[in-house]
């Protein structure tokens, strides 16, 4: 470049740049998203449950970005975990101040779920408060909520819905599945439901099944709400909910997403008012008002019954359980696998995952396996900082059969 | 391998210390020196599982020139991560461990690069190894290279060379091997030596093949094994 014309904001290169990140945020998001909905009530469209119950009709709300190919093959299914929806990307409203969907930093152009090359999908999954069929809906024989009468469902139910949505949206083979969490219980499930619909299999921070000490903080989740007199078994009033016994159970589940080390770079031992102790107890620590915060909001976007009902979901999953042995499970699979966990996780430390990758081997199946460096706790496959992304990339190319470089 | 990444990336630090003597680009060679002939052992479209396989380009390249269906195991996140990314299916974890979950012959190869020196147990590595792969192939440093034995007389030194680059309290080897003892190790456990293959360091720099008194001539050493009773 010629010395003269080296313009006069060149060397303000920084606000070049941030310019230039701005435009780049607007041009990896999803952009605007709308959540959809179908009623299944087709003659033959009684969802049977694994508990006995039967469902009818079932309604699945979903959201779609990106677009479906002519030859239908390039669908991505992503499943979301306890309390998640299906809002994973993009934004309802043009409102700058919006938070995006909840796999955001993973799902739009360019990103590793590149909607520009995949479609995919997002359902809120069976027995959830936010869209599809679950205890807050309405059941038709009785034009109340079902409440506390809602049928128990499991993983392999929430499955069976999501397959109608495919059969629906008249997809045959989907290019993956991918979750974390409860969501990775889905994407297991998935591979051993339908193996030949799925080409690959992404489960993150999640086991083959839950463990007893899993099962024994949920068990105290929920007897935080059974025990809050606002439960009044489960027929409580949309308007006066237990919401003591919710919260409550959301600040335990919120613990266990974190890990010692990121709590105490958070918080550490931190006043909320610097002077430091009161002697009362009132909420003298930060780390007390956030989970306190935490639990309040909670409370205003999740229903209780709902919170017990996928909780015994999360327990009852076991593989093993269902199949004989996890070499049975995955003996039918004809998927690819890339299973991922975090060092920090100790809901479902990497153990159980590499527990996984060795049944997977035993039975012969492509298998890629990598406990991630992290110090975020189970909440990391949430958070952008680490390397999950860039190996969701390279096994999805992989899929494609692409080139190494 | 992870202990060798983690030592080199401690020694690059140290690079600037007066006691440094290597040249690690030639560390590097020496690591792919050998792949020309592990491809010419690959078979198109083989299984090829490669142990330590680090950030996967040997396996990478033999996916391009074999099409091989290809597996590795990487002891060091980061290295598998970045294989993983790089579209290689590998798995984050302890080789020796690993070894048990492959079932019998499932592996038309083996490949055990730069990681015999490594490892707690070379001998059942090797015979783990021939129980999941129809053959294996090993390359190590071999330590009765010329160069090593003098810095060793003369200089009463251990040697520290690009084959064998680490000081003696970093180094990740914790089996030192020379081509003789190697065979001799092969013989008692009766296994099958098909291919032997040499480099040592070429005048031009780099490495060139050895084939004259490898035990004395060669920096590393490559053996394609199988079990006696067959290929």
């Amino acid at each position: 470049m010629a010395l003269g014309k080296i313009s006069p904001t060149a060397p303000s290169a920084n606000p070049a740049g941030s310019i230039a990140h701005q435009a780049q945020e607007v041009c990896d998001s999803v952009g605007q998203v709308e959540l959809q909905h179908v009623t299944f009530d087709g003659p033959d469209q009684v969802l049977h449950l694994e508990g006995g119950g039967s469902l009818f009709p079932v309604t699945v709300a979903y959201e779609t970005y990106g677009e479906l190919s002519g030859s239908m093959d390039n669908a991505i299914l992503v499943c979301h975990a306890l309390s998640g929806d299906a809002h994973a990307a993009g934004y309802y409203s043009g409102d700058p101040c919006e938070k995006p969907g909840w796999w955001d930093i993973l799902i739009g152009p360019g990103k590793p779920l590149d909607t520009d090359r995949y479609f995919v999908i997002c359902p809120n999954f069976l027995g959830s408060c936010y869209g599809t069929t679950g205890p807050t809906s309405l059941d038709p024989g009785t034009g109340q909520p079902y409440g506390i009468s809602f049928p128990f469902f499991t993983i392999r139910d929430m499955v069976e819905v999501q397959r109608w949505l495919l059969d629906y949206l008249k997809i045959g083979t989907i290019t993956a599945v991918i979750g974390g969490s409860m969501g990775g219980m889905q994407a297991l499930q998935w591979a051993i439901s339908y193996p030949e619909r799925v080409k690959g299999v992404i489960p993150i921070a999640t086991t083959s099944r839950m463990s007893a000490q899993g099962i024994a903080l949920n068990e105290v989740g929920r007897q935080a709400i059974l025990s809050d007199p606002k439960w009044r078994d489960g027929q409580y009033p949309k308007d006066d909910p237990p919401a003591r016994g919710l919260a409550i159970a959301r600040m335990i589940g919120h613990i266990t997403y974190l890990s010692e080390d990121s709590m105490h770079q958070k918080f550490a031992r931190r006043f909320v008012n610097g002077n430091g102790r009161s002697f009362s107890f009132s909420r003298d620590f930060q780390v007390e008002s956030y989970l306190h915060h935490q639990g309040d909001k909670f409370v205003r976007r999740f229903d209780a019954n709902t919170y017990l009902y996928i909780s015994r979901a999360m327990d009852y999953f076991d593989l093993e359980a269902d199949h004989g042995s996890l070499d049975a499970a995955f003996s039918v699979c004809q998927s690819s696998f890339l299973v991922m966990s975090f060092t920090s996780d100790w809901l479902f430390p990497a153990r159980q995952s590499a527990e996984m990758v060795q049944a997977l081997r035993n039975q012969g199946k492509e298998v890629s396996y990598c406990n991630i460096e992290s110090d975020q706790g189970h909440d990391a496959f949430l958070l952008p900082g680490h390397r999950m992304g860039d190996l969701v990339s390279g096994f999805l190319e992989r899929l494609r059969g692409g080139g190494v470089p | 391998m992870s202990l060798i990444q983690s030592a080199r990336r401690q020694n690059e630090k140290d690079r600037s210390t007066p006691f440094s003597v290597v040249d690690w680009t030639l560390t590097s060679l020496r690591d792919r020196a050998l792949d020309d002939q592990i491809s010419s052992i690959v078979g198109m479209g083989e299984k090829v599982l490669d142990l330590g396989c680090g950030r996967g380009d040997l396996l990478a390249r033999l996916r391009s020139d074999h099409r091989i269906r290809e597996s590795g195991v990487e002891i060091d996140g980061e290295a598998a991560s970045e294989a993983i990314a790089r579209g290689l299916s590998v798995t984050h974890g302890d080789l020796e461990e690993s070894l048990a979950s492959f079932s019998d012959l499932s592996w038309d190869l083996v490949i055990l690069n730069q990681v015999i020196t490594v490892i707690r147990d070379p001998v059942a590595v090797l015979r783990e190894s021939l129980r999941v792969g129809r053959r294996a192939v090993v390359t190590f440093p071999n330590f009765a290279v010329f160069r090593t034995r003098f810095q060793l007389a003369m200089r009463g030194r251990l040697p520290i060379t690009p084959s064998l680059p680490y000081k003696w309290y970093d180094t990740p080897n914790i089996r030192l091997v020379t081509v003789k003892d190697f065979r001799t190790l092969c013989r008692q456990m009766e296994l099958k030596i098909i291919k032997e293959a040499y480099v040592g360091r070429a005048k031009s720099g780099g490495f060139k093949p050895v084939s004259m008194w490898p035990n004395l001539r060669a920096s590393s050493a490559l053996f394609l094994l199988s079990r006696e009773e067959g290929v």
